[in-house]
Formats: structure tokens, sequence, C-alpha cells
């Protein structure tokens, strides 16, 4: 019923190191539907970072194809590729690193606006700043201050609210929760939520913690070494995981506290 | 509050005293600095003007301060044109990578390899003496210094998350190194505007020395130094005065850039 915002198809990356090759992803196939939350799962070196950064058309594949809504981005023109651009965007693992310490907030947030012929200036522009930093928690008057006058679940705040000022379909999450301490985890994932909620956004949420998975996606991915381990979705995942390695990382969870959600769900649709 | 660091203190006051020197030796000085007054020759501090006068009776402190405009002038116009050059040929490497990087680091180390007085010594063969050959052969010297300096703090910059975000907002690599890049590796390309223009004065003036710098009569650091030899053992001041002014600006020059790196580089303040 509800259609696929997101397809990739057969997705191989090679890198060289000296003679020899290595996968960082290897033969991956997956699709991700309109206003649901795909978590890949993996420990460092899965390949799951990889994979992000080719489905943000930041890196080019080896083999396989990424469909946005239908579209192959790598098939585009640079012209149509950026034209396509403002429909996704990326929230990064590091919000120290994500945010140009020289820049304040209102053009942070205002950056990715370039790839939009006639975005919105002056007065205009700064009341949808003002509006969208008030949405993810924060006060309109913040975006004349500077990265360094935050804190860290602040910052990812900020970077929140730089993916959606292209009102994006699709928003790549890379460990986005995984610097925070866990309170401020929960608030985020919960924005996360929110987000999805109220503009139907598509989110491929990238962890190490599968607790995180539990917690807010629809579906999950488990990657090993470059492949796919096992997908579905989560709670036939998580609750009757076939794979031995889904089995391992399921064991090694971590505990996160609840925001809610899980049991929730979990006393709707018991296994 | 911050404190300042020491060396930024000291670096700049002694380089304020040197910029302020030197523009006042363009307007006024005791006595002119090329006024021959041969009565007057090989006087000693104190005996006749403050810090004595040479074979031919010229002041020294006068001559010390249109020196000062002659070796700054000299050390400024070298890092204008070579660290322009060299950060531009940095930034630009930093953000093509792959071959055009590979050349111009390799150019780099080629250029970096000729000493500024081995190339001062050939550009005077071909272009004569002079300011202009001077400057052309401390530039020379600079563009490597830079390229390395400013391209090696790019490459860190280009690691950073908020590139990626920048390219994800379709910003094309030259517009992402002057929106991005250039605003924070500033800091690092000043505090090596700031050590090099001490290495520029040292240039000149050895320049000056071997007799490939300024032309007399205008007055020079290097070429005093050099007449002062033959008379060390009966008025040693001459060669006191140019030497100490020579060590006192380079080491102002390096305490500015040390004070200037601690008081930009947050790691280093923790530490002090």
């Amino acid at each position: 019923m509800s259609k696929k915002i997101l397809e990739i198809i057969g997705l191989t990356r090679e890198f060289g190191i000296g003679n020899s090759t290595m996968k960082a992803v290897d033969n991956v196939s997956l699709s991700l539907e309109k206003g649901q939350i795909l978590g890949v799962v993996g420990e460092s070196g899965s390949g799951k970072s990889t994979l992000a950064r080719i489905v943000m058309a930041l890196d080019k594949p080896t083999a396989g194809n990424v469909l946005f809504e239908n579209e192959d981005i790598f098939a585009l023109s640079a012209s149509k590729l950026r034209r396509l651009r403002s429909n996704f965007q990326m929230i990064f693992q590091d919000p120290y690193g994500s945010l140009d310490p020289r820049h304040k907030i209102s053009r942070i947030i205002a950056e990715p606006l370039h790839l939009e012929a006639n975005a919105p200036r002056g007065k205009a522009l700064r009341d949808r700043i003002g509006k969208l930093l008030e949405e993810v928690g924060l006060a309109a008057e913040d975006m004349d201050k500077y990265p360094h006058e935050f804190s860290g679940g602040q910052r990812q705040r900020v970077a929140i609210a730089r993916a959606l000022i292209t009102k994006p379909k699709l928003i790549v999450a890379d460990e986005a929760t995984s610097a925070l301490d866990l309170t401020v985890q929960a608030q985020i994932l919960k924005l996360i939520l929110e987000m999805r909620d109220t503009h139907g956004i598509s989110v491929l949420f990238i962890t190490h913690n599968i607790g995180v998975v539990d917690e807010i996606c629809d579906s999950v991915a488990v990657m090993q070494s470059g492949k796919l381990v096992e997908t579905g979705p989560v709670r036939q995942v998580l609750d009757n995981p076939r794979e031995s390695y889904t089995k391992r990382l399921l064991s090694a969870e971590p505990t996160l506290d609840k925001i809610g959600r899980k049991k929730h769900q979990v006393s709707e649709s018991p296994p | 509050m911050k404190r300042l660091p020491w060396s930024l203190i000291v670096g700049g006051t002694i380089t304020a005293i040197l910029i302020f020197a030197a523009i006042v030796s363009q307007f006024w000085t005791p006595v002119d600095p090329t006024a021959i007054n041969i009565g007057n020759r090989l006087k000693g501090p104190g005996e006749g003007g403050i810090l004595g006068s040479d074979h031919f009776g010229r002041d020294e402190l006068s001559m010390i301060m249109a020196g000062a405009w002659v070796s700054l002038g000299i050390a400024f116009s070298a890092i204008a044109v070579g660290g322009l050059i060299g950060t531009v040929l940095g930034v630009v490497a930093a953000s093509e990578r792959g071959p055009f990087e590979a050349l111009i680091m390799r150019v780099n180390d080629v250029l970096f390899a000729f000493p500024p007085v081995l190339s001062a010594i050939l550009l005077a063969a071909i272009l004569g003496g002079g300011p202009v050959t001077t400057i052309v052969a401390i530039a020379l010297f600079m563009i490597p210094v830079f390229a390395r300096v400013t391209r090696s703090a790019a490459l860190q910059i280009w690691a950073r998350d908020y590139i990626l975000a920048a390219r994800m907002s379709g910003k094309s690599s030259a517009r992402i190194t002057l929106e991005h890049v250039i605003p924070n590796i500033a800091a690092q390309i000043i505090v090596q505007i700031a050590i090099q223009t001490g290495l520029g004065i040292l240039t000149e003036a050895g320049l000056s020395f071997l007799g490939l710098g300024i032309a007399p009569p205008t007055p020079s650091w290097g070429r005093m130094l050099a007449d002062a030899q033959t008379y060390l053992t009966i008025a040693p001041h001459l060669v006191f005065v140019p030497g100490i002014a020579i060590c006192t600006a380079v080491l102002g020059l390096n305490l500015l850039g040390d004070g200037l790196r601690d008081l930009t580089d947050p790691r280093r303040r923790q530490s002090t």
C-alpha cells in the first residue's frame, strides 16, 4: 500500500588496499517505505557508514543501484542530482564535527537552502529558521549564537534542524545518537519519531546499538562485514532472530531507558 | 577571562615597537640616516648620537629606524606574494587531491630545496640586484612553507562532517574552500605570517650582508653588520647595534607567532 521511497539493489563498494580490494559493502539490497524508519545495525566496520554515504550520493558504488522514488541517483546528471538532493539530508554522529565552528547557527541551518533556486532570504528566512529551531526544541533567538555555546544534545538538534530545512522526504541518521549520553539520546530519538510523525519523513537509521533499533525502527537490516545478514520487520527480527550473528548482537545489547514505545509495541504484537 | 600568553604580550610589544619605529622613520629620524659627517665618525654610543655613529659618521639610531622600514617592507612584501601563492596552492591541493595535489607538492619540494640565498644569487644574475630581487627570492622560499602548512591544515578541515553537510548542500569545492576551509585555517595562516615575517627579516639581513640586498645608501641592517666587520676592534658597537636589532625583531615576531598559536589553539591553551 505504501510506496517505496528508497530502494538499494545489489549495492557493492570496494576499496583498494595496496594490490588487494576490500568489499566494504557487499551486494546489499534493501528497501525503505514511505514514512517508515529502517534501522541498519551492525558492529564497527560492517559497512553501515559506507552505505549511508552512498545513499547520500557522497560516494559512488562499485556496483549496484540506489533508487530514490524509483529514480537511479547514479544515473542522473549532476544538475538533476543536485535538484534531487533537497529531498534527502543527513544527520551525523559527531555533533561537534558536523557544525562549522566559525558559522552562526542561522547560517548552518540555512546551508542546504543553497540547493533551492528561490530560497527565502532576509526576514522570511529568519522566520523559517526560528520556527525550525522551536520545532527541534531550541529557541528562535539561538540562531545568532555560535555552535560552541551549545551542548552536544543541543548541537544535534541544530543538525536535525539543518536536515529539515529543505523539507526532505528521506533522512539518513548515521549513528546520530551514539555520541550522546543516554538521557539526551532518548530525547533525540523522540525528536526523530516526532519528525517522522509530523512530516512523514522516512528515516534510514544507522546504528551499532540494537537497543535503539528496538526503540524506534519499523524494520531492521543487520549487517556484518559488508554483507546483509538478516532483514525484516523489527519485531520479527529482534524477537525471532534467524541468524546467529543477530542473536549475538542482541545478547550484547546495552540497555537504554525506555521511551515508552517499546513496551507498547510488545503488548500489541506478542511474539 | 582568558589570560593572554606571555609570549603574545612580549612578542606583540616588540613587534609593535618595530612597526612604530619603521613608520616613524618615514617622517622623522634624529638625523638624516644617509647624511655623512666625517668629523663625527666611529663615535661610541652617547658620544655622537644615542647609539653612536658609523665609519661615515652616519647616525646609527637613524639608520636602524630606517633599516626597520626596509626590513619589514621587504619581509611583508615577500610574505604577501609568497604567502598568497602558497596558501592558494595549499588549499587547492587539499580540495582537489589526486595527481594535481601530488604535482603541486613535488614542485614545492623542488622550490624548498633552494635556499633563498642561492635563488637570490641566481635572480640577481638575471634581474640584477635590488629590493624586487630580494622580495622575489624570499617569496619563492615562502611559497612551499605556506603551501605545506595550509594544505595539512585544510586536509584536517576536509575530513570534518560539516564539509559533508556542505557537499550535500550542493556546494562546489571552491565554495566550500572559501566558506568553510579558509575561515577555519585562518588562525594557522596568521601564526605562519608572524613567524615567517621574522624569518623574512633574517633572510633579508643575510642577503644584504652578502651584498645581494638593497643597494647603498638605503640603510639596511644586514649591510650595517657587514660594514661593521672592518671596525670590529675599534668600534664594536657597530656590530652590536644592528645585530641586536635583528635578533630582537626575529625573536619578537617568533614570540608573537607562538603567542597567537597558544591563543588560537584550544588544546595548547588547556595544557598551559
